[in-house]
């Protein structure tokens, strides 16, 4: 077994004449937390599709979790987790239901899901809500419980899209605890976000521009690099020399 | 004036720039009138027909042969008396049944002129004439043979009685055409038009055209005006296909008939904006639309004739605009009635029209609850 | 100065959740006035209630001196929405959409062509080009320029820049700073982020419908009671359960590299240093910082819980 939850060699994904993602190559380490970071239209949500195995590279190739993005995407998606600020969790269903639904549909027995269920929900401190239709949960809330969803297979590797986007300060930070707490327990994280700050929380970011992978390093390396105090600074310096999508 | 226009161009744009849309208001009316029309004008083939014969001579016999081999009909059975056939009929084994009177051979050869009974399955209009239309002429074929060489004498023929069971006054084939346009206009006027509305309140655009000085009237009427002008082109469309492709007369004044098609376009336009302000996703207008289209699709005599359908039926479609329309529609354009026969029906679409616009605009909301 | 957007005691219930309680605020003409705040806090509701689209439940607010309720088909003509989702007409082309929204409002692109100018010069090279299919900047652009296409005296803006990435929401917030100082236009902007603070003139931290504090980004900031301190060490992760644990400490939030903490009145530094290498910690570096928007903000959770 590799030291790598993941690897991409040359990823690249075209649509017509436009290159989305441009040849990027790197490495996520196994356990680590990958900040995987891009101004908007840099090509991170069609990265991100081509490692959890949903769309097909035009050029390159990667591995995730050990296996092949297009030739083995069935056991890629076996292997992660996923989880995005727009799509988490059925609204109109209790929580539950929602994680019965999840656990099922990663073949866990009924066993397994209530021993964990159990767990996860004291663990978050919902167990009076457990039969709450999730709809009406706070969305802090919410986005706690999706990520716990995310992880509830026990997955090698979790994708986090933007999970944080519009969550209140406090909560924002219980997030990123739960983060470290699925770190600890061997899980890879890879997250996308818009807030700087957090990228000072990854072990290492990699910043995209243009559909390529402009830097990657850990952030106080990266802030030595650009000789600059915050990773705000150095995604600017980055970011504003992108010629596409700031139009 | 020029808010309102500039609106009803963005409504047409709109439409032209999506596909489907366009398939769905200019494509389908004609692939329909296409269908229904193919429908009435095509052979009828494998006719399945029983015989009862109450006279048993040659001349029967000759005819129940000529009829057992030609291509169209298939001789199934035969019966001793017609109650055993219309058993058969309604097991559903036999189309159609000839009967011939006892004495039929001496009844022609002595006064010239005697007749055969064909029973015919009525529910099935189109296919039921036909059926009548092949059996005349085989009857008529038959005829001619059999004074081959000799004058042939005016008096001397077999006239088919034809009794329809099902269905006994067999409405004219051309059904179709009024049932198509009461359908297309239902599905254009009520569903498309209540999507396209519902659409702007879906993708959060009705929040900035509420937020601005229109006045939520100027925005119902200009996303409407598109679906009433392609309503109007649908029912020209209609009308010259099935009159020049298909020979389906005008019998009555078309005055009438376009007057009585605005009136329904109307009361459908007020629905699909009765509709739309009922719900706020265009899964749930399509839906509510597709509620009332199947009604209609009933009663509009496209699926099933009304008159064939039980009297507590024929009381709950009273309530469907499509078939007040439908039943003027046909009087007109088949039966040419006057004006004044289908002032009953012209007087239901106009009140419900009226109605419907006066609880959709009341439902309307200036604001977004 | 006078008031442009006047609110008193506005209040707004879904079903028996209050989504408003009783807000009360001004806002001067010509300033740019910042709702700060998460989902769900109520920004969205108060911003429909003031862009007359919703009815409040109680309460009332005016809008360049009329009536939200009653004169509203009047506001509707003096101001400019631009509301959370991408909200113009994916279908037509950004030169379609800009005329479209000037002529709903009566008016046309020339005669405004001035205000939109900065902006929809950076887009005007896609006019031709379907709405739909332009990136989120130039979306954003295109969706500025149609809700200023008419002149209006006040801009509401329901989170503009919710899912941005930070640069092009700099180039947001300047092409902001811009049209109040050269067209004085007023500006009610809510956001989720709370960095964008700096950017405003004066700002309304919200949470669950209730102002918790207004001022200006600097008034706040100086109302922040506690002494606040950052602390980092060479094991970061251990050192944030250790702070926690110290019953002295009162609260410890990770702010990018460092720890932002508060301590009980008694604890000097020297003493919280000496713990925490006892504690095993190599590099203790504790330094006094001055708080952010963000940890005034919390602070504020915290006061309210």
């Amino acid at each position: 077994m590799s030291e790598y939850a993941i690897v991409a060699e040359g990823l690249t994904k075209t649509f017509g004449t436009f290159t989305a993602t441009d040849h990027i190559t790197f490495e996520v380490r196994k356990g680590e937390i990958f900040g995987f970071l891009g101004a908007n239209g840099a090509g991170k949500t069609t990265a991100m599709r081509m490692l959890c195995g949903l769309s097909r590279p035009s050029e390159g190739r990667a591995t995730v979790a050990g296996f092949d993005v297009e030739r083995e995407a069935e056991q890629v998606k076996r292997n992660i987790g996923y989880m995005s600020q727009k799509f988490s969790l059925y609204d109109d269903l209790t929580v539950e239901e929602n994680l019965r639904l999840f656990g099922g549909i990663y073949g866990m027995t009924s066993a397994d899901i209530k021993h964990k269920a159990n767990h996860l929900l004291s663990n978050l401190g919902l167990t009076d809500l457990r039969k709450a239709m999730v709809g009406r949960l706070p969305l802090g809330w919410k986005q706690k419980l999706a990520f716990s969803l995310s992880i509830f297979h026990n997955p090698k590797i979790v994708f986090l899209d933007e999970p944080t986007g519009g969550v209140d300060p406090v909560t924002r930070r219980q997030f990123w605890e739960l983060i470290y707490e699925a770190a600890d327990r061997g899980i890879t994280v890879f997250v996308t976000t818009h807030y700087m700050d957090e990228a000072e929380y990854c072990d290492r970011v990699s910043i995209m521009v243009d559909g390529k992978i402009e830097a990657l390093d850990t952030p106080s390396q990266l802030k030595k690099n650009f000789s600059v105090g915050t990773m705000y600074e150095v995604f600017y310096a980055l970011a504003r020399k992108a010629k596409r999508g700031a139009g | 004036m020029k808010q309102f226009l500039t609106f009803v161009r963005k409504e047409f744009f709109h439409i032209f720039r999506d596909s489907r849309t366009m398939l769905i208001l200019l494509v389908m009316p004609v692939v329909l009138t296409l269908l229904f029309g193919y429908a009435v004008t095509t052979e009828v083939k494998d006719s399945r027909v029983a015989v009862v014969d109450f006279s048993k001579d040659e001349l029967t016999r000759r005819i129940t042969d000529r009829l057992a081999t030609h291509s169209y009909f298939t001789l199934c059975a035969a019966y001793e008396n017609v109650s055993a056939a219309e058993k058969a009929f309604l097991r559903g084994e036999i189309d159609m049944v000839i009967v011939f009177p006892t004495g039929f051979a001496a009844d022609f050869h002595h006064g010239g002129n005697t007749s055969v009974q064909l029973l015919i399955d009525g529910s099935e209009p189109n296919q039921a004439s036909v059926r009548t239309g092949y059996t005349e002429k085989v009857m008529a074929s038959f005829m001619q043979e059999l004074h081959s060489g000799k004058p042939m004498s005016t008096s001397m023929q077999i006239i088919p009685e034809v009794r329809m069971l099902y269905n006994p006054q067999l409405k004219s084939e051309y059904n179709f055409v009024p049932g198509v346009i009461g359908l297309i206009l239902m599905l254009i006027c009520a569903l498309m038009s209540s999507v396209s509305i519902v659409k702007e309140k879906e993708t959060g655009t009705m929040e900035i055209l509420l937020a601005s000085p229109l006045p939520p009237i100027i925005i119902i009427l200009a996303k409407l005006v598109p679906y009433f002008v392609i309503a109007c082109t649908n029912i020209a469309t209609i009308l010259m296909l099935s009159y020049f492709l298909m020979g389906v007369p005008m019998a009555g004044s078309l005055f009438c008939f376009l007057g009585i098609s605005l009136v329904y376009i109307l009361a459908c336009l007020s629905l699909g904006l009765l509709i739309s302000t009922l719900v706020s996703t265009q899964l749930a207008a399509m839906l509510l639309s597709l509620l009332l289209i199947v009604p209609s699709l009933y009663f509009s005599g496209l699926a099933f004739p009304l008159e064939s359908m039980p009297t507590a039926l024929q009381n709950i479609s009273s309530i469907v605009p499509a078939r007040w329309y439908v039943s003027a529609a046909r009087k007109l354009m088949i039966q040419g009635v006057e004006a004044r026969h289908v002032i009953r029906e012209l007087g239901v679409l106009t009140l419900m029209t009226f109605m419907l616009i006066t609880i959709s605009l009341s439902l309307f909301k200036k604001r977004l609850e | 100065m006078s008031s442009i957007v006047v609110a008193n005691s506005l209040s707004k219930q879904y079903g028996k959740v209050n989504a408003l309680c009783s807000l009360s605020f001004e806002v001067n003409e010509g300033e740019i006035y910042g709702i700060i705040g998460p989902d769900g806090a109520g920004k969205t509701s108060l911003f429909r209630i003031l862009t007359t689209l919703l009815l409040p439940d109680g309460g009332n607010a005016t809008v360049d001196g009329l009536d939200v309720v009653r004169h509203y088909r009047e506001i509707r003509r003096r101001i400019g929405y631009m509301p959370g989702r991408f909200s113009l007409y994916p279908d037509l082309s950004v030169e379609e959409n800009l005329q479209f929204f000037a002529s709903i409002f009566g008016t046309t692109i020339e005669a405004n062509y001035h205000l939109v100018a900065d902006i929809y010069r950076q887009i005007e090279r896609f006019s031709t080009r379907k709405a739909g299919a332009l990136s989120g900047g130039m979306k954003q652009k295109l969706a500025l320029s149609c809700a200023l296409i008419h002149a209006p005296r006040v801009l509401f803006l329901d989170e503009p820049t919710t899912g941005v990435d930070p640069v092009s929401r700099k180039e947001f917030w300047e092409m902001l700073q811009k049209l109040r100082t050269e067209h004085g236009i007023t500006i009610l902007v809510s956001t989720p982020y709370m960095d964008e603070a700096a950017w405003c003139d004066r700002i309304a931290l919200i949470q669950n419908g209730r102002f918790m504090q207004e001022d200006t980004p600097a008034g706040i900031v100086k109302s922040y009671k506690p002494v606040l301190w950052s602390v980092k060490s060479r094991q970061m992760h251990e050192l944030l359960h250790d702070l926690r644990r110290f019953n002295m400490v009162k609260t410890a939030f990770s702010f990018g590299e460092t720890y932002h903490i508060t301590l009980s009145d008694g604890l000097s530094i020297p003493q919280l240093k000496g713990h925490l290498e006892t504690c095993g910690h190599e590099q203790v570096e504790i330094t006094p910082i001055a708080p952010s928007i963000e940890d005034c903000f919390m602070e504020l959770m915290n006061q309210t819980l």
